[in-house]
C-alpha cells in the first residue's frame, strides 16, 4: 500500500535490547495529518517502534538499531548527526505517554517549559501561549484559577491533558501516543479521544493502542504489529474490518494475547 | 520449664539490655555535653576571644573557633557543592556509560571510607611543597576533600530516584540533557539533595583531624585566608585535658555549641526535606 | 581541530551542553585521581625511610627511639589491632543483639522513633565522643573498674579507648544490620513456625543465617571505621609507643599516633617519612577492609547496595 508522501517511512528497521530482536524488517509509511493506530499483542514492540521515531530509544539499555528511519526526507538514524543535534529533532515530535508524568513545578511552568527553553522568554507571549494550548487541551476552563498550584493537584485524568497541553506548546508536527488513554476512566478517556480527533486537522498522529474499538472509531490509517514484525498496514477499514493477512483477522476477531 | 522458653528468655532480656546501652550511651552523652557544656556557657564565652594565651586561661571566651568553624565548614561546603552535584548529574545514563558510573561511584566509595586525618596528612604534604604554613584555606580544602564523597553519595541517591519516564517527558520537549538536569531533575531530587549538602557540612564542621595540620590554631578570629584558624573541634580537642579549669570550660563550651549545631542541622534537614517535597512526583 | 570547528557552529544552549559536559567530566576524572594521588604521595613521602630500612624491619621491630634512627611500627600496629578488637569485642554483641531487636520484635512505629536515634548517635562529632570519654570514662577506668580488678591506671588506657570506640560503632553496625533482617522475607519465617519453632528459635537458625552476610559486612566496615578512628581515640588511649602489658596500660593506635604525633616529626630526620608511611599502611589496611566487606554484599545480595 502506497500513501502519496508520507510523512514518516522507516526502511528496514531492526532494534535488539540485549539478544531479544525486537522490531523486525519494518518498513511502516506514516501519512501527513491522518490518524494512523498501531494495534498488536501486548510486548510485540509497538512501543519500540514509537520510541524509534524521536530517537528516545537510545536512552534504553543495550540496545542497538539497524536501518533507517525518515522524517520529512530526512534519516534520523543517520550516523552523522551529532548527539549534541538530538534535542532538535525530538522537538518535532510530541510524546502522549501511558502514565502522565507532569513535570514537578507549578500548571503554569509545566506547559510554559518548552517555549521557555526555545527562547520565549515575553512574560506576556508565554501568559498567551499557556492559555491558547491548554484551551487546545480542553483543561484551561478547570485551572485558569489555580495556574500557580503544583501540577500534581491534578486528578490523573487532567494531568493527562496537562501533558497534552505541554507537548502541543512546543508546536511538534507529530504526535506519538502511546497508549493514552489505558489509565483513564471512560470519561477521560472520551475526552482524550475527542481531543485526538480535532488535533488530527494540524498534526500527525501515530497513536499506538491496546484496545480495537479505540483504533476503529477514530484511526484513519493502521497498521498491525506481531511479534516485532509488521503484518500488515493500510487504511482503517481495511486492516480493523476487512484485512487482507490471516493473522491480522486472527487477531481483530479474537484479540488474542 | 523447658529449656527453649528459658534460652528466649534470657536472649530477650540480653537484647533488651543491649538495646538500653545503646540508647543510653547517646542520652548519656548528650547529658554529659549539656551539663557541662551548659554550665561553662555565658554571653562572654560565645562573644568573646580568648585572653591571655589559649593554653593559659585569663578569661576570654570561644568566639574564634565559633568563626573559624563556621568559615570551614562553610568554605568546604560552597566548593564540594559544585564538584558533586557535578559529578552526580554526570552520573546519569544520559552521560557516562554504566562502566565509567561505576568506576566513579566505586572510587566515591572508596573514599568516603578514608579516615579524616589522612586528608588532613595529604594536604599537609602538599602544603610543606608549595611552602604554605597552616591557614584557613588548607583547611578549607582538606574539609572539601573530606566532604565530596559524602554529598555526591547522597546526592546520587536522590537522582538516581527520578524517573527515566520523567526525564524522557522533557526531551520530547527539544530540552537537552543540561536544562533537563538542572530544570528538572534538581528540582524533583530536592529533598534528597538538601540532606546530602547538610549531612556532609555536618560532618565538616565536626571533624577535627582533618584540620588539625591544616588550619592550625589561634587565639584570634581569621581575617584572611592565610591566617590559621581556631574550629570548634581543634579547640576542643586541644583543651579537654587542660589542667586550668577556666581552659576546659572553653573545651565543654564548645562541644555545648558544636552539638547544638549538629542537632539544630539534623531538625533543619527533616523540616527542609518536608518543605521541599511539595511540588515533587510521588 | 574538528572539536573546535563543530563547538564554533554550535549556538549558545548546544554551547552550554558541551562546556557543562566537559566540566562535569573533569571533576569526575579528578575526583577518582585523587584516590591514586593519595596512595602515590604518601609512598613517595614514606621513601627516604623505606630506603633506609628494609619494610619488615619496621613492622615488626619494637623500638621506637626516633632521635636514635629506630622505627619499630610493631607496638603501634600492636596497639591498633588491641584497641579495635576490645572495641569490637563490646561493640558488635550488643548492636547485632539491639539490631535483632529492633528489626524483630518491634512493630514499625517504634523503628520510627529509634531511627532518628541512631542516625544522631552517627552525627556526632568524634571530639565530643572523646571529651565524654576524659570526662566520665577515664575516673570510672581509674576509680572503678581498674581496681576491681587490681589493677591500678591513670584511665588514660586502652580499655577507655575501646570503650568509647565501641560506642562510636554502634551506629553503623546498627543501620546495616535492622537493613538486612528488614530485608529477611517473611515466608522465610512462616516456614520456620509452620514446623512449631519459637519466635527466637526462627531467629537463630533461620533469619540471622539469611542476613548472615550481610552482617558479616556490617560487622567489617565497623572494623575499618574503628581501625581509622582518630580523634576520640587519641583522646584517651596514652599514646606511648609500647606494646601495653594490660589493657589498663596506655598505648596507641595507628592513626591516634599520627595525630599526637604531628608536631614533632619536622625536628628529627626520618621523623616525617615514618608517619608518612604509617598514614600509608592505615589507608591501605582501612581499603582492604571496606573492599571485603563491599564483595561479600555483591557476593550474596546480587549488586545491592549497603
Amino acid at each position: 500500500m502506497k500513501i502519496s508522501a508520507p510523512q514518516i517511512v522507516t526502511k528496514d528497521l531492526n532494534v535488539w535490547i540485549g539478544k531479544k530482536h525486537i522490531l523486525k524488517n519494518i518498513n511502516i509509511e506514516i501519512p501527513e495529518k491522518k490518524i494512523t493506530a498501531i494495534i498488536g499483542p501486548s510486548g510485540c514492540g509497538k512501543t519500540t517502534l514509537l520510541k524509534c521515531f524521536n530517537r528516545l530509544i537510545d536512552l534504553t539499555d543495550n540496545v542497538r538499531v539497524k536501518g533507517k528511519v525518515i522524517v520529512d526526507k530526512e534519516n534520523i538514524f543517520d550516523p552523522h548527526i551529532d548527539v549534541i543535534d538530538l534535542p532538535n529533532i525530538r522537538k518535532k515530535m510530541g510524546l502522549l505517554s501511558q502514565k502522565p508524568y507532569p513535570l514537578p513545578m507549578s500548571i503554569y511552568d509545566n506547559v510554559a517549559y518548552g517555549p521557555k527553553i526555545h527562547g520565549k522568554s515575553n512574560k506576556e507571549d508565554l501568559n498567551k501561549k499557556v492559555k491558547h494550548y491548554l484551551e487546545s487541551a480542553g483543561l484551561w476552563n478547570e485551572v485558569k484559577d489555580r495556574l500557580k498550584d503544583p501540577a500534581t493537584s491534578l486528578s490523573i485524568g487532567q494531568q493527562q491533558r496537562l501533558c497534552l497541553a505541554r507537548g502541543l506548546a512546543v508546536e511538534p508536527e507529530v504526535i506519538l501516543c502511546d497508549e493514552p488513554t489505558s489509565a483513564l476512566d471512560p470519561n477521560a478517556t472520551r475526552k482524550i479521544e475527542k481531543l485526538i480527533m480535532k488535533l488530527k486537522k494540524d498534526y500527525t498522529i501515530i497513536l499506538v493502542t491496546h484496545t480495537l474499538r479505540q483504533a476503529k472509531k477514530i484511526a484513519d490509517y493502521a497498521g498491525f504489529i506481531y511479534f516485532g514484525e509488521l503484518i500488515e498496514q493500510g487504511p482503517a477499514g481495511e486492516v480493523l474490518v476487512k484485512p487482507k493477512e490471516k493473522l491480522t483477522m486472527e487477531y481483530i476477531e479474537g484479540e488474542f494475547d | 520449664m523447658n529449656f527453649r522458653k528459658i534460652e528466649e528468655y534470657i536472649f530477650k532480656i540480653l537484647m533488651l539490655t543491649s538495646l538500653i546501652i545503646v540508647l543510653g550511651s547517646l542520652i548519656g552523652i548528650i547529658a554529659v555535653v549539656l551539663i557541662k557544656g551548659g554550665a561553662a556557657i555565658n554571653w562572654e564565652m560565645l562573644t568573646t576571644t580568648p585572653k591571655g594565651g589559649f593554653y593559659m586561661g585569663g578569661g576570654g571566651g570561644i568566639l574564634n573557633a565559633i568563626v573559624g568553624s563556621i568559615y570551614l565548614a562553610s568554605g568546604a561546603t560552597v566548593l564540594a557543592f559544585f564538584i558533586s552535584i557535578g559529578i552526580a548529574i554526570y552520573l546519569q545514563r544520559e552521560f557516562t556509560s554504566d562502566g565509567a558510573a561505576g568506576i566513579i561511584r566505586a572510587s566515591l566509595d572508596i573514599l568516603w571510607g578514608i579516615p579524616s586525618i589522612v586528608y588532613g596528612v595529604f594536604c599537609f604534604i602538599i602544603m610543606m611543597y608549595l611552602g604554605v604554613g597552616t591557614c584557613l584555606l588548607a583547611g578549607i580544602v582538606a574539609l572539601t576533600m573530606l566532604e565530596i564523597p559524602i554529598m555526591t553519595r547522597g546526592m546520587d541517591e536522590a537522582i538516581k530516584m527520578v524517573p527515566s519516564e520523567l526525564k524522557e517527558s522533557t526531551y520530547v520537549l527539544g530540552s537537552n540533557r543540561i536544562e533537563t538536569a538542572v530544570k528538572v531533575v534538581l528540582r524533583q531530587g530536592l529533598p534528597g539533595i538538601t540532606s546530602g549538602i547538610l549531612l556532609a557540612f555536618g560532618r565538616g564542621i565536626g571533624d577535627a583531624a582533618s584540620i588539625l595540620f591544616t588550619a592550625g590554631f589561634s587565639d584570634h578570629i581569621a581575617t584572611s585566608l592565610f591566617d590559621s584558624a581556631a574550629a570548634l573541634p581543634t579547640m576542643i580537642f586541644f583543651l579537654s585535658t587542660s589542667p586550668i579549669p577556666e581552659v576546659r570550660d572553653r573545651a565543654y563550651a564548645a562541644a555545648f555549641v558544636l552539638l547544638s549545631i549538629v542537632l539544630l542541622i539534623s531538625i533543619i534537614s527533616r523540616l527542609l526535606t518536608n518543605k521541599f517535597s511539595k511540588y515533587i512526583i510521588k | 581541530m574538528k572539536t573546535l570547528k563543530r563547538f564554533i557552529r554550535m549556538d549558545s544552549r548546544k554551547r552550554k551542553v558541551f562546556i557543562s559536559t566537559k566540566l562535569m567530566f573533569a571533576a569526575s576524572v579528578l575526583v577518582c585521581a585523587l584516590l591514586f594521588l593519595i596512595v602515590i604521595i604518601l609512598f613517595s613521602s614514606s621513601a627516604p625511610l623505606l630506603k633506609q630500612h628494609p619494610i619488615t624491619d619496621l613492622l615488626f621491630s619494637s623500638l621506637w627511639n626516633p632521635e636514635r634512627g629506630d622505627f619499630g611500627f610493631y607496638p603501634i600496629i600492636i596497639g591498633t589491632v588491641y584497641v579495635t578488637a576490645i572495641a569490637m569485642l563490646f561493640s558488635v554483641p550488643v548492636a547485632v543483639l539491639s539490631s535483632i531487636y529492633i528489626a524483630e520484635y518491634t512493630k514499625g512505629r517504634v523503628m520510627q522513633i529509634i531511627k532518628p536515634f541512631i542516625d544522631i548517635l552517627a552525627g556526632i562529632p568524634s571530639v565530643v565522643y572523646g571529651m565524654c570519654a576524659i570526662i566520665v570514662l577515664v575516673p570510672l577506668v581509674r576509680d572503678h573498674i581498674a581496681p576491681f580488678f587490681g589493677a591500678s591506671s591513670t584511665g588514660f588506657c586502652v580499655l577507655t579507648a575501646g570503650m568509647i570506640l565501641s560506642v562510636m560503632i554502634f551506629p553503623i553496625i546498627i543501620s546495616i544490620c535492622v537493613e538486612v533482617f528488614r530485608a529477611v522475607p517473611d515466608e522465610v519465617r512462616e516456614v520456620s513456625y509452620a514446623i512449631g519453632a519459637t519466635k527466637w528459635e526462627t531467629i537463630k537458625h533461620v533469619v540471622f543465617r539469611a542476613a548472615f552476610p550481610g552482617v558479616s559486612s556490617a560487622v567489617l566496615l565497623g572494623f575499618g571505621r574503628a581501625f581509622g578512628e582518630t580523634i576520640a581515640v587519641c583522646m584517651v588511649v596514652g599514646n606511648i609507643p609500647q606494646v601495653a602489658s594490660s589493657v589498663f596500660e596506655p598505648g596507641t593506635t595507628l592513626a591516634a599516633f599520627i595525630a599526637s604525633n604531628f608536631g614533632e616529626m619536622m625536628s628529627v630526620p626520618f621523623y616525617y617519612s615514618a608517619m608518612m608511611l604509617m598514614a600509608l599502611v592505615l589507608i591501605l589496611i582501612v581499603l582492604i577492609f571496606n573492599i571485603l566487606a563491599k564483595i561479600i554484599i555483591r557476593r550474596s545480595y546480587g549488586g545491592g547496595k549497603t
